[in-house]
């Protein structure tokens, strides 16, 4: 007899593209049967809080991302701790690890991405963890309080390096960023920015070693690591490892099926991929880039919920084109505010520089025939996203670029049509032009 | 589900509707006393624009798409679908600023001292927020009405 179980939205991965496609679907159709399913066995926390976490700054029980009673109000079948172990696109069905068969009519694939960890010597050993779920975040937790005076190395000077670093600082412990390019964060920030992290990291007390990577972790008979050994010979002892040298997408699930994949898996603008009724997003994702104007993967939080969200109301019907995304960053490491979006510097000499310096403040912008293509900001980020949405609209700034970086920048910098637009300053409801009386 | 409007035509560029903004957030409501005496200024959540003769307020317009709401890293954001109003929850609240940066309106303020996001608030059950009720020319009006139906419900300060 089959038990395979009939559900209309099968969402594997139980994060903020899994969330974002829940709440859209419910929108429109509060009756079809959702199922979300999850490795992890927690309800869905919001993933940038597990270094709070780590921190002691935050009880595990103020991670969730939703109310407590978000997936009971919204009629939602969890399947939490379970792995999907297959994808069988003949008969769209999933097989659980516990051995549950799960048949679709929607599926989408918000699988996350799962940490890139180089094949060095020692990585086996105990005290060498990852940091991008909750169970890192708890087995580290546990470890350290084993062996609080452990003195850790962070391999890689990335986000998730800096701020499991600030935890780590925070938690009274030593710590060494080891970044094998010349500077730290340098996907996402520029030289400039960056060397301010750099520097606040440092004043912080922790060390920073940049140009250089560990080519292996030491361990001693027991199987715990007792330091790790440079390039260049140099050998650092520690209590900790964490390997933070990046996210790949997650596609074991799809690798070898007729789901298209480059670097990540292949979706159109209602984020639908090369399989009809298959859909993907968030970190596994590969979706378009307004700034680029192609496919990309852009592993951060709030496109990984608005594709989530794209999918979601197409899977219902509901015919949407994902507005796209670009790699956006909002940071206060160590107390310095900065906002990053698109490209952090000029590709080559046919784009434009805008910069504006003075005190702490710190504002550029890459432009390219007229168009925003990058931005940083630091020190006052406030209104940063007049000029974001500039970017994501494709609106020719060519005529008040210079205005962009002023300290007074708002809604009068830009044409009237575009404030016009923004504001609706005569809103018609029912026809009728309120302002009218 | 109401919303509050300008009338730049007739906005001065005055600035009342932030300082009344800022007394109704104050821990005191006496103009004085919340500006001059009680520690660090309230923060207002409404800004005044100005260019030549050109001028408005500009607040939260609890966009129906918001942006805000779908990039919050925390779910401290949300929208009440009876309200339509968009809150932050400040214990949730972390204070990273995304919300501030996929903002179209630059609305969203950041509260340094506190760590936390702020934003307009419809003044809390107030029956007309404070900048609107407030406002010398009435250059700022609330509108009520029905997001289904698209009909007016109320209008204040009242035209007749």
């Amino acid at each position: 007899m089959d038990n395979t179980e009939r559900i209309k939205y099968l969402i594997i991965g139980n994060s903020a593209g899994g969330i974002g496609a829940v709440e859209a679907i419910r929108e429109s159709d509060k009756t079809g049967t959702i199922s979300v399913v999850s490795d992890e066995p927690y309800p869905a926390y919001s993933r940038p809080l597990i270094s709070d976490f780590l921190a002691g700054r935050r009880s595990i029980d103020k991670l969730n991302y939703r109310p407590i009673d978000f997936y009971e109000q919204n009629d939602i079948k969890t399947v939490f701790g379970n792995r999907v172990t297959g994808l069988n696109l003949d008969d769209n069905t999933v097989q659980l690890e516990s051995g549950q068969k799960l048949a679709w009519d929607r599926l989408l694939l918000a699988t996350g991405g799962t940490p890139i960890v180089p094949p060095m010597e020692g990585r086996e050993a105990g005290g060498v963890f990852t940091f991008t779920t909750l169970s890192d975040a708890i087995a580290i937790d546990d470890y350290l309080q084993q062996k609080p005076d452990a003195n850790a190395v962070v391999i890689g000077g990335g986000l998730i390096g800096v701020s499991i670093s600030e935890s780590l600082l925070k938690r009274q412990i030593k710590v060494t960023i080891i970044e094998m390019k010349e500077r730290i964060l340098n996907v996402i920030l520029d030289e400039k920015t960056s060397y301010m992290e750099h520097k606040a990291i440092k004043d912080s007390g922790a060390e920073i070693i940049t140009g250089h990577t560990v080519s292996k972790i030491n361990s001693n008979t027991h199987g715990e690591v007792y330091g790790v050994t440079l390039d260049n010979g140099d050998v650092i002892p520690c209590g900790i490892v964490i390997i933070a040298i990046g996210v790949r997408p997650r596609l074991e699930l799809v690798n070898g099926t007729d789901i298209k994949v480059n670097r990540g898996i292949v979706v159109d603008r209602h984020m639908q991929t090369s399989v009809p009724g298959i859909y993907a997003c968030g970190d596994v994702a590969e979706a378009y880039d307004f700034i680029y104007s192609e496919n990309r993967l852009t592993p951060v939080w709030p496109n990984a919920y608005l594709g989530g969200r794209t999918a979601g109301l197409n899977m219902t019907g509901n015919a949407t084109d994902y507005p796209g995304g670009t790699n956006i960053n909002a940071m206060k490491y160590f107390g310095i505010y900065i906002v990053s979006a698109g490209m952090i510097s000029s590709p080559d000499k046919s784009y434009q520089e805008l910069i504006a310096e003075h005190n702490d403040v710190y504002k550029k912008l890459i432009l390219k025939e007229g168009l925003v293509t990058g931005m940083i900001f630091s020190g006052d980020v406030d209104r940063a996203g007049i000029i974001y949405n500039l970017m994501k609209d494709r609106v020719n700034v060519e005529s008040f670029k210079r205005s962009l970086i002023s300290d007074d920048m708002g809604l009068l910098s830009l044409p009237e049509s575009v404030w016009r637009d923004r504001l609706a300053t005569v809103p018609t409801v029912n026809g009728v032009d309120c302002a009218v009386s | 589900m109401r919303k509050i409007y300008i009338k730049e035509d007739v906005c001065i560029g005055c600035g009342l509707c932030e300082v009344y903004c800022q007394l109704q957030h104050a821990s005191v409501h006496d103009l004085i006393k919340a500006f001059k005496k009680r520690g660090p200024r309230p923060l207002a959540r409404a800004r005044v624009e100005a260019k030549g003769n050109l001028s408005f307020s500009v607040r939260c317009r609890n966009c129906e798409e918001p942006q805000c709401v779908y990039a919050c890293l925390t779910g401290a954001i949300t929208r009440d679908i009876e309200t339509g109003m968009i809150t932050v929850d400040e214990e949730k609240c972390i204070g990273c600023c995304t919300c501030m940066l996929v903002c179209p309106l630059g609305a969203i303020k950041q509260d340094k001292e506190h760590k936390k996001m702020i934003k307009c608030d419809f003044c809390q059950g107030e029956e007309t927020p404070a900048c609107v009720a407030n406002c010398p020319n009435e250059a700022l009006y609330c509108v009520e009405y029905d997001s289904v139906n698209k009909e007016v419900m109320a209008k204040s300060p009242s035209p007749f």
